[in-house]
């Protein structure tokens, strides 16, 4: 560069905006709101791009006789077909283990299961061309439950187990034991952009990938193995997804790797979309579950003794299940101290979509179970299930080791659960509750008050390490590339903050580009609730090291003692010398000063011997409470959410108003999971809710009235993240356990006082339907002795 | 005469379109033909509302100040076929900001943090443009009225039912939305509206049948009510298109083509309510959003259910007329029409013809209806005072799900004792269908407890209903049993709160969102 932009010498001695700590706005919030925000699909199209459509198998079971794509070969505007045969490279594309062929010509293992796929000259040519293949089969019986699935030892990975202390006896000596189960039902993502992907082939042989994916590195190395080219010949970009949620952790490769060999049989870009239906069938989705326990408890309803058993239908293959299945057995102690426990994970193999990650990755159903034993105990022993709650809390000084053997530290539970009963009025709630219940015939009330501790960290530990790229133009702007994406998460933003507070400089200066394997290699998806902690701390290693080449260039220029130079709104001091940022970097271009540097992270302090069940698999637990209250009506089983109170600890928070939406969001998609968001299959194992007319996620009307939302105040991670925030993308989902709790409280209020029989436990699975719910009453009220019907 | 052109505003710019298949939706012409990339395919279903975009139109004013005003409908584009952009204005996304301006509803939704992905993002915004619109302009009509919008927290929930986030949990779209439509501005629409009435009135002029042709595939626009019967007759296999909220699933799910479709959108007979001493009569292409006002006038239930009845942007496009047209088992509406006694007037080429609502329904999916014969309108009796209607919608989720059951019970008490019931049920057979045997447990009887266990018991005689993905069948038959009980219940506890869709909460306790 001959000559530099000018820049404005003046300084503007203005306040540098948007750095940590700041509500700004999402980076994208602009283009969002105009339609400009561009999604993959929204791309513009190559000349002659293609779109393929994939065809499925139509059986869950069993091995395909015969293949007749000639029709579909024939048919309008088709201009390539694939199968298996097509495929030159690998043709597994399971991210841990194997299992996920990337299309199959012999063993099917459920609906869904891709067969073919087709390049056309048109979204819908693609897809008419595809209902036209002729397959034969010849069908087995699938296992399709769990209950199927254990009885016949069919599981994807072993079973696992993790234990401390002597759980069998101490149950059998506690003063009291009970036992019990609980369904939980799965989720759909239902990201509101499908799965997409779009493949141009270059010059080299290689692929240029755009894929709505959380893990570009995962889809570069699938889409170079599927063709069996280097890693370095393939490209993934990656700007932003509509939504993922984890649905787009591993499940999102297959659709580049299909679209990409048939863009290498072709030369043309190709482009595939799911349709939504397609979409809800040949993905995975969150795991169901069904949990037992058997507890021994004293009179004060403290667990003495416990044995937890989580078995997670895992679909037809491992896809990330060894750590869903274990993430959720290390949830299965939540905030409570559990002496004397066992606890196993058990893998179940079921002919259906490969279920996969989901916000909370296990967490939540693993949490599950051991909620329904603080509400079971507390009903068993007609104590109020909040004082259960408390009295098994993790201790602070004692009592603080989990199943797995890592200490808890910096325990705040007890003392979140003390402001947010009296910001929520709880006690004085219940009291209204009661009297409100005892004056309304059929329309009755509950509330529930539960925690939520969340370990922070991938379980497997190569994953938490992360890179970064920062470029630093001669005008003075700065350009960050990271390997986590954006899914509306508000990464990007958080991460330009980070930045822009390293330099001092304005937010608006900072640029986050989009996520690109060529950039940033060997990225680990954006999972676990980690893409700020890992990549906010490798994108300030890379600011931090230009900032300290600049300051070395300032101590030789203008002669100034390092600890005299200071970085604040968009200036620097440097002893008697004030310059604008733009300034000292044009200076510093010049000296010739590397204005570019990458930057690393890994998360210290963490281990796991996997084999005996110890160690420390998180860095730190993310902590949170909430209070729901809902009102059911036990002659239809409806029910309303009518007000939400959140107390939840995001550290020093970075940007409170997206920590905020993630708070709201996660709960809100919880209170989906737990209520009306039911899959359903028929007995064949085909999925019949395969769209929104059928799956029905939280509306507007959903959210309660009242929702109340607060931020723990000084409160900083007491470990060294980055500027001592806290990990927020999952934790808060399991805020809405409440929900079901509260529900479980007003089935149980649907007994008149007088009636009550001590010890009748009300029994609710997920989703907890209008339907469900009647259920529960109808049981209760038969348990007790009265009649509902008639 | 025939024209062979559909036209209409792209924001202000007239677009003709000549050459194009008659099932492309509106959807499908933004992203593909026009590369209008900002509305968003979610579901090509009409569910989620990522693809809504506005359509407004000439109405006559009720305001004296005005004679003709623009009305501002959301629609889903992706279930919307090209036939309905027929002289009408179609407003995106990408018309709402000005120059470096955002617009108030775009600037509210960046204020208030209400989008995370983006990907619903315009969805909503068109959404709530519309819902800005629609206030604003009843606020107009009624200028004597000053007070602030009481219900606006209702109107938000009603006009943004239709649009799914999956990110942000709604509480910061609220707010967006109550940030909007307390804004007064003024925007670029009401400032052009003269220009562009006046050109939409340009082509409302032509008033010959429009027709398409493209690759053997037909449609065709009538102008005229008789002209509509005379194609109907011609073309008897011909799918008959008003909102199209239903019919537009079989091309985009159900990879359907359909070869001809006569749609009436341009009859304005159909697109009319007349009123008699006794009756109100609703023409066909009458939209849920267009009859609501005036069933809810005579029949509150009526009106409260149908505003549970898909969500703003189904009722801004679907009719009283398809629902029942379309025979579906779960039609929310034919129950409600089956227990008040409503007649559909059938025609036929020239001949008309009268038959209830409740012979109409035959079997599932099979109806009275002949070939070449299409419901011109229906017509229901207006409230009598003694008589009370009951109308209960049980589904999954509250707002924008198909009903699981619908019950709907019209009763006349005279000395305590039911001297007229009639009772209907959807969902419960494949069709629409009364309850006899629960009607006659309860005809000349007082609604004693024992009583009402008795007609609830005869229910099962009346009904065995299916299990399919969203219920069981017992679930469905206890359901219809309790709501027996629910009716005569609130009939008898008139101020009772019995129903969790109106309940209203205690405000008490907001304190909405905290930190630092």
């Amino acid at each position: 560069m001959r000559k530099l932009s000018d820049v404005d010498k003046g300084l503007k001695g203005k306040k540098s905006s948007g750095a940590v700590g700041q509500s700004i706005k999402h980076e994208s919030a602009e283009m969002h709101v105009t339609g400009k925000a561009v999604y993959t699909d929204d791309k513009l199209e190559s000349l002659g791009q293609l779109h393929a459509a994939v065809g499925m198998a139509t059986i869950a079971s069993g091995h395909i006789t015969a293949i007749d794509l000639s029709a579909v070969r024939a048919a309008q505007g088709v201009v390539a077909v694939i199968t298996l045969d097509d495929i030159v490279g690998h043709t597994d594309i399971g991210p841990v283990f194997p299992g996920d062929p990337i299309l199959t010509k012999d063993v099917v293992e459920f609906y869904g299961q891709a067969i073919f796929a087709v390049a056309a000259t048109s979204h819908e040519l693609a897809k008419q061309a595809v209902a036209l293949a002729k397959i034969d089969y010849q069908e087995t019986t699938p296992v399709l439950t769990i209950e199927q699935a254990l009885k016949a030892k069919s599981f994807v990975r072993p079973p696992h187990s993790m234990k401390r202390g002597d759980s069998a006896s101490a149950i059998e000596q506690a003063k009291h034991q009970l036992s019990g189960q609980i369904a939980i039902g799965g989720q759909e993502h239902f990201y509101l952009e499908g799965q997409i992907a779009s493949v141009i082939p270059t010059e080299d042989g290689g692929m240029t990938v755009y894929s709505s994916s959380q893990h570009p590195a995962e889809v570069q190395k699938l889409v170079a193995e599927v063709l069996g080219i280097p890693f370095n010949r393939v490209v993934v970009d990656m700007k932003r997804m509509g939504g993922g949620f984890g649905g787009k952790e591993t499940q999102a490769a297959g659709w580049s790797c299909l679209a990409a060999v048939l863009a290498n049989k072709t030369q043309k870009a190709v482009k595939l979309r799911l349709n939504r239906s397609d979409d809800m069938m040949m993905t995975g989705k969150r795991h169901p579950f069904e949990n037992h326990y058997q507890v021994g408890f004293n009179g004060q309803g403290v667990i003495e003794g416990i044995d937890l058993t989580v078995n997670g239908n895992c679909g037809y293959s491992p896809d990330l299940s060894d750590a869903i299945v274990d993430r959720a057995m290390f949830h299965a102690d939540n905030g409570y101290y559990l002496d004397h426990v066992s606890i196993t994970g058990n893998r179940c193999k079921t002919n259906t979509a490969s279920n996969t990650a989901f916000r909370g990755f296990g967490g939540p159903q693993g949490m599950m179970i051991i909620e329904c034993v603080m509400d079971d105990i507390a009903y068993s022993l007609g104590l109020d299930p909040l004082a259960v709650r408390k009295a098994n809390l993790y201790g602070t000084d004692t009592r603080n080791i989990t199943p797995y053997h890592q200490q808890v530290e910096h325990n705040n539970l007890a003392e979140m659960i003390t402001k947010l009963e009296l910001s929520s009025r709880y006690a004085e709630r219940c009291q209204e509750i009661d009297d409100f219940n005892a004056s309304s015939k059929f329309l009755k009330k509950g509330i529930s008050l539960t925690p939520v501790k969340f370990g922070i960290s991938f379980t497997a530990q190569h994953l938490n390490q992360a890179g970064a790229l920062i470029n630093i133009y001669t005008d003075g702007s700065v350009d960050v590339t990271h390997g986590g994406t954006e899914m509306g998460q508000g990464l990007h933003t958080k991460i330009a903050q980070i930045v822009a507070q390293v330099f001092g400089i304005a937010v608006d200066n900072v640029k986050v580009s989009a996520t690109r394997t060529d950039k940033v290699p060997n990225a680990s998806p954006t999972a676990a609730s980690s893409g700020t902690d890992l990549n906010g701390k490798a994108a300030q290693n890379a600011a931090q090291t230009i900032k300290q080449r600049l300051i070395d260039f300032a101590v030789e220029h203008f002669a100034v003692d390092s600890d005299d130079i200071s970085f604040s709104d968009d200036a620097i001091d440097a002893g008697q010398h004030k310059l604008s940022f733009v300034e000292l970097v044009q200076k510093a271009y010049f000296a010739r000063v590397s204005l570019s540097s990458t930057g690393f992270y890994r998360t210290p302090k963490i281990y796991y011997d996997r084999e005996n069940a110890q160690g420390r698999p998180f860095f730190y637990f993310a902590m949170g409470a909430s209070v729901s209250e809902v009102l059911i009506d036990t002659l239809t089983g409806e029910y309303k959410l009518l007000q939400t109170d959140i107390l939840h600890d995001v550290g020093d928070s970075l940007n409170p108003a997206i920590d905020i939406g993630q708070i709201e969001g996660g709960y809100i998609q919880g209170v989906g999971w737990l209520t009306t968001e039911e899959l359903h299959w028929n007995d064949k194992g085909r999925l019949l809710t395969t769209g929104p007319a059928t799956y029905k996620i939280p509306a507007i009307s959903d959210a309660p009235k009242v929702f109340n939302v607060e931020l723990l105040k000084d409160s900083p991670n007491r470990e060294a993240t980055i500027y001592h925030s806290k990990a927020v993308g999952e934790p808060p989902f399991m805020l809405a356990i409440s929900v079901w709790s509260a529900l479980r409280a007003a089935i149980a209020n649907a007994v008149p006082v007088q009636d009550r029989v001590k010890g009748v436990i009300p029994s609710l699975d997920t989703p907890a339907t209008p339907e469900r719910v009647l259920k529960a009453v109808q049981l209760i009220n038969a348990q007790q002795g009265i009649a509902t019907d008639e | 005469m025939s024209e062979n052109k559909i036209q209409f505003l792209l924001n202000n710019e007239r677009k003709v379109i000549e050459n194009c298949d008659p099932n492309m939706t509106v959807l499908n012409y933004l992203r593909e033909e026009l590369s209008r990339k900002g509305t968003k395919e979610g579901c090509a279903s009409g569910d989620c509302g990522a693809c809504t975009a506005v359509l407004a139109e000439v109405v006559q004013s009720a305001n004296s100040q005005t004679t003709e005003h623009l009305s501002y409908q959301s629609i889903n584009t992706c279930i919307t076929f090209l036939s309905a952009l027929h002289g009408k204005q179609l407003v995106t996304v990408e018309d709402l900001q000005q120059g470096n301006k955002l617009h108030s509803v775009q600037q509210a939704m960046v204020d208030c943090h209400g989008s995370q992905c983006g990907f619903c993002t315009p969805g909503f915004v068109m959404s709530l443009f519309s819902l800005k619109k629609n206030l604003a302009q009843a606020k107009f009509s009624d200028a004597t009225d000053n007070s602030p919008d009481v219900d606006l927290d209702k109107d938000i929930e009603h006009g943004l039912a239709g649009n799914l986030c999956r990110c942000t949990g709604y509480r910061s779209i609220t707010e967006a939305a109550k940030q909007a439509c307390n804004n007064d501005d003024v925007d670029q629409f009401e400032h052009e509206q003269a220009a562009t009435i006046a050109q939409l009135k340009l082509i409302a002029q032509q008033q010959d049948t429009v027709e398409l042709h493209n690759n053997g595939k037909s449609l065709y626009l009538p102008y005229t009510l008789d002209k509509l019967a005379q194609l109907v007759e011609q073309y008897p296999k011909a799918k008959l298109l008003a909102g199209g909220t239903d019919l537009a699933l079989s091309v985009t799910q159900g990879m359907a083509q359909i070869q001809t479709m006569i749609s009436m959108s341009n009859v304005r007979e159909l697109a009319q309510i007349n009123q008699t001493a006794k009756t109100l009569s609703i023409g066909a292409m009458v939209s849920y959003q267009q009859s609501h006002q005036l069933l809810s006038q005579y029949y509150p239930e009526f009106g409260q259910m149908l505003y549970r009845l898909g969500s703003t942007q189904v009722r801004n496009s679907g009719t009283l007329g398809g629902n029942v047209g379309n025979a579906s088992p779960i039609g929310d509406t034919p129950p409600v029409l089956i227990a008040l006694g409503a007649r559909l007037v059938l025609r036929k080429g020239e001949r008309t013809r009268e038959i209830s609502v409740e012979d109409y329904f035959v079997d599932y999916k099979v109806t009275q209806l002949e070939s070449g014969e299409f419901i011109e309108r229906i017509e229901i009796p207006k409230a009598n005072s003694n008589k009370h209607l009951k109308v209960f919608k049980i589904s999954k989720r509250l707002d924008d799900d198909i009903s699981t059951v619908l019950a709907c019970f019209y009763i006349k008490f005279t000395n305590k004792k039911v001297a007229e019931i009639t009772i209907a049920f959807g969902g419960m057979a494949g069709i629409p269908k009364r309850a006899f045997a629960c009607e006659q447990a309860l005809m000349g009887r007082e609604p004693s407890e024992q009583n009402i266990a008795v007609a609830m018991t005869a229910l099962a005689k009346d009904f065995s209903p299916m299990s399919d993905v969203r219920a069981s069948s017992e679930y469905r038959l206890q359901v219809a049993k309790n709501l027996v009980r629910k009716c005569f219940y609130e009939l008898e506890q008139t101020h009772a709160a019995t129903r969790i869709e109106t309940f209203e909460v205690d405000t008490l306790d907001v304190r909405g969102v905290t930190h630092a």
